[in-house]
């Protein structure tokens, strides 16, 4: 049978891309981990990644100096990149899945705005505190999406997606209002509120920690709702007809969506284009069924995150680019020729 | 196996559907006809259970709003007249879609399923379709692969919304006898809205013509389909005759030049 042989082809492609993607990512955290020092060899890199393994132990011929440089400033470093990218480009993917538009982003739903505005607040008020930061943007991410959803749900009907994607628009413009007007107050910290806005990998082991737990929820609920947003691509009327309710869905992929960005934001800051541009990449590599996109997004997130931070670090050494600046000015062309390179027809 | 009593249905200020009734049998095959604007998809939408409504449906015996949407979805599959169709999913996963109501909330499909989706492409010559993209198929691709969809459900009642209308005539045909066989064979219960009358009338045992929302007749192909009733809610002039099998077949009449 054709169809079978077919099928099951199909089916035999999707761990295929995975094994790909994640060569990919594991390729791009060795070159983080290098990322500068001149007198590393590749090999060095990964025999001390596998003796950081639990139960594992092999000679790497570094120096303790060294060694510590990799373990205490790149690794978590690079470890933070990959899973605040993993998480923006998952988030981004199931955003735009809910809302069956591929301009959807994580800070649709004034995640950004948010953040923004809290972190602003934190530094204002209390500009000693710097471990309340990522509280501060954690809270006010949630904050922000809990705001839109709510607006969305009163102002139109309860789970329709349109409202839902203005009342985010109205929340973000809001909160970025106040969260201008609040920075008026101390201009002195100005500096200090557009660096955080520009985002930031580097805050060490302690920030892996604080967003890993968050990751792993989020990341897990997202990579299983894959089947039901492919059968939210038919619209809510025939999702009822196979037995979906819509809005209860939407619900759950918004909420591990919005957990995810808030997590990823108290981190690293905001971070743009990655939610956006990593998805599109995966669709239009590997197919547009979100049981490959979800997957695919989390681990080129992760390299493409890792890839933008050893830029970040190394193009004007010893001093370094903000982070986001590297994703939209490398991440735009990138995307252009991806877009370029795998022109279909009109979809 | 699916009763309608005293449906009426409002969609914004509009009454779309006013006090409609209507009766299929397990095995039978109802078509309903009537002008564009009639109700004729909103009557489907609300049987599937799409819509609110005011009124009776009941399914098998039950009365639908106490299934639940998956025990419903087991029921009855539903193929819309404008889908909307995800571009960049293959033909094969968009086929599985249907198999959605025997799948696990967070789970995933089971040989049985792809088995199952596989067969239903190859009987509607689909085979060679499985790996393309959906946005890359034609008009009447689509109308098929939709219509896989909705069969690889495999619910006992079949709802069909103008399943026809972008087919060729050999895909007509091969569409409609498979929906004919499936009935036969396996008791199906069929209601399909079709704006083609004749067709209508060789294939359904009941036809219903709705007008402005209301049920104005209902009955066999030759009772319906008669030059007053059809000249009157169509606005047209027809001439209809037997055909084959007895059955009317109408025809438009080309005014004076
Ligand atoms: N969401 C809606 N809100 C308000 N009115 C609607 C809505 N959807 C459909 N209608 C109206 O309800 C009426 C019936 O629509 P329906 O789609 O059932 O017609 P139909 O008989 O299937 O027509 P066609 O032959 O063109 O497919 C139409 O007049 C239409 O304008
Ligand atoms: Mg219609």
């Amino acid at each position: 049978m054709r169809t079978a042989d077919a099928a099951a082809g199909q089916s035999r492609a999707r761990p295929l891309w995975l094994a790909g993607a994640l060569a990919v990512l594991a390729l791009s955290m060795v070159a983080g981990l290098l990322g500068g020092a001149a007198d590393i060899s590749p090999w060095q890199v990964v025999a001390q990644a596998a003796d950081w393994l639990p139960f594992v132990t092999v000679e790497s011929g570094l120096t303790p100096v060294e060694q510590g440089l990799l373990y205490e400033l790149r690794l978590p470093r690079v470890l933070v990149a990959a899973v605040v990218g993993g998480l923006l480009a998952i988030a981004g993917a199931g955003y735009q899945g809910v809302f069956r538009n591929p301009l959807a982003d994580p800070y649709l739903l004034g995640a950004a705005a948010g953040a923004g505005l809290m972190t602003t607040v934190a530094i204002v008020l209390l500009p000693q505190l710097a471990a309340g930061i990522p509280v501060a943007a954690f809270a006010g991410a949630v904050g922000g999406v809990f705001l839109a959803y709510a607006l969305g749900n009163t102002a139109g009907r309860s789970g329709g997606t349109s409202t839902l994607v203005l009342a985010g628009v109205a929340v973000t413009s809001f909160l970025t209002a106040i969260q201008t007007f609040v920075q008026q107050f101390k201009v002195e910290e100005l500096q200090r509120i557009y660096a955080w806005i520009l985002g930031d990998v580097g805050g060490g082991w302690e920030q892996f920690r604080l967003v890993l737990p968050y990751a792993v929820v989020s990341a897990v609920l997202l990579l299983l709702h894959g089947r039901m947003l492919d059968v939210l691509s038919v619209g809510d009327e025939e999702a009822v007809s196979l037995g979906v309710r819509a809005a209860r869905v939407r619900f759950a992929v918004l909420l591990a969506g919005a957990l995810a960005t808030a997590a990823a934001v108290a981190v690293s800051g905001l971070i743009g284009f990655v939610g956006i541009v990593v998805p599109h990449v995966v669709r239009r590599l590997a197919g547009g069924s979100y049981r490959s996109v979800l997957p695919l997004s989390l681990i080129a997130g992760a390299a493409f995150l890792v890839l933008a931070d050893l830029a970040a670090r190394t193009v004007i050494a010893p001093a370094e680019l903000p982070i986001g600046v590297v994703t939209m000015f490398v991440g735009a062309p990138f995307f252009v020729a991806v877009l370029r390179m795998t022109r279909r027809t009109a979809t | 196996m699916i009763g309608v009593r005293d449906l009426s249905v409002r969609l914004g200020e509009r009454e779309v559907l006013t006090g409609v009734d209507a009766t299929v049998r397990r095995g039978e095959w109802l078509a309903i006809i009537g002008p564009n604007g009639a109700g004729k998809s909103t009557l489907l939408k609300a049987v599937m259970g799409a819509l609110a409504h005011r009124g009776e449906v009941d399914v098998g015996g039950r009365s639908a709003a106490t299934l639940k949407p998956r025990e419903r979805a087991r029921l009855i599959a539903y193929a819309p007249q404008t889908p909307a169709l995800p571009p960049d999913m293959t033909v094969f996963d968009y086929a599985l879609l249907g198999r959605t109501p025997y799948i696990p909330y967070l789970g995933r499909e089971s040989r049985h399923d792809r088995d199952v989706t596989a067969s239903v492409l190859d009987r509607l010559d689909l085979a060679e379709f499985a790996v393309r993209r959906v946005g890359e198929l034609s008009g009447g691709e689509r109308q098929r692969v939709v219509l896989a969809r909705a069969l690889a459900q495999q619910a006992p009642v079949l709802l069909l919304d103008e399943p026809t209308t972008a087919l060729d005539l050999g895909h007509q045909q091969q569409v409609l006898e498979l929906v004919d066989r499936l009935r036969r064979a396996d008791g199906l219960t069929v209601i399909t809205t079709l704006h083609d009358l004749t067709l209508a009338g060789q294939y359904a045992d009941t036809l219903l013509l709705l007008a402005r929302g209301r049920a104005v007749a209902c009955g066999e192909p030759g009772k319906v389909l008669t030059e007053p009733l059809v000249g009157e809610h169509f606005d047209a002039r027809v001439m209809i005759e037997p055909g084959p099998g007895g059955r009317p077949v109408v025809h438009l009449v080309r005014g004076e030049p």
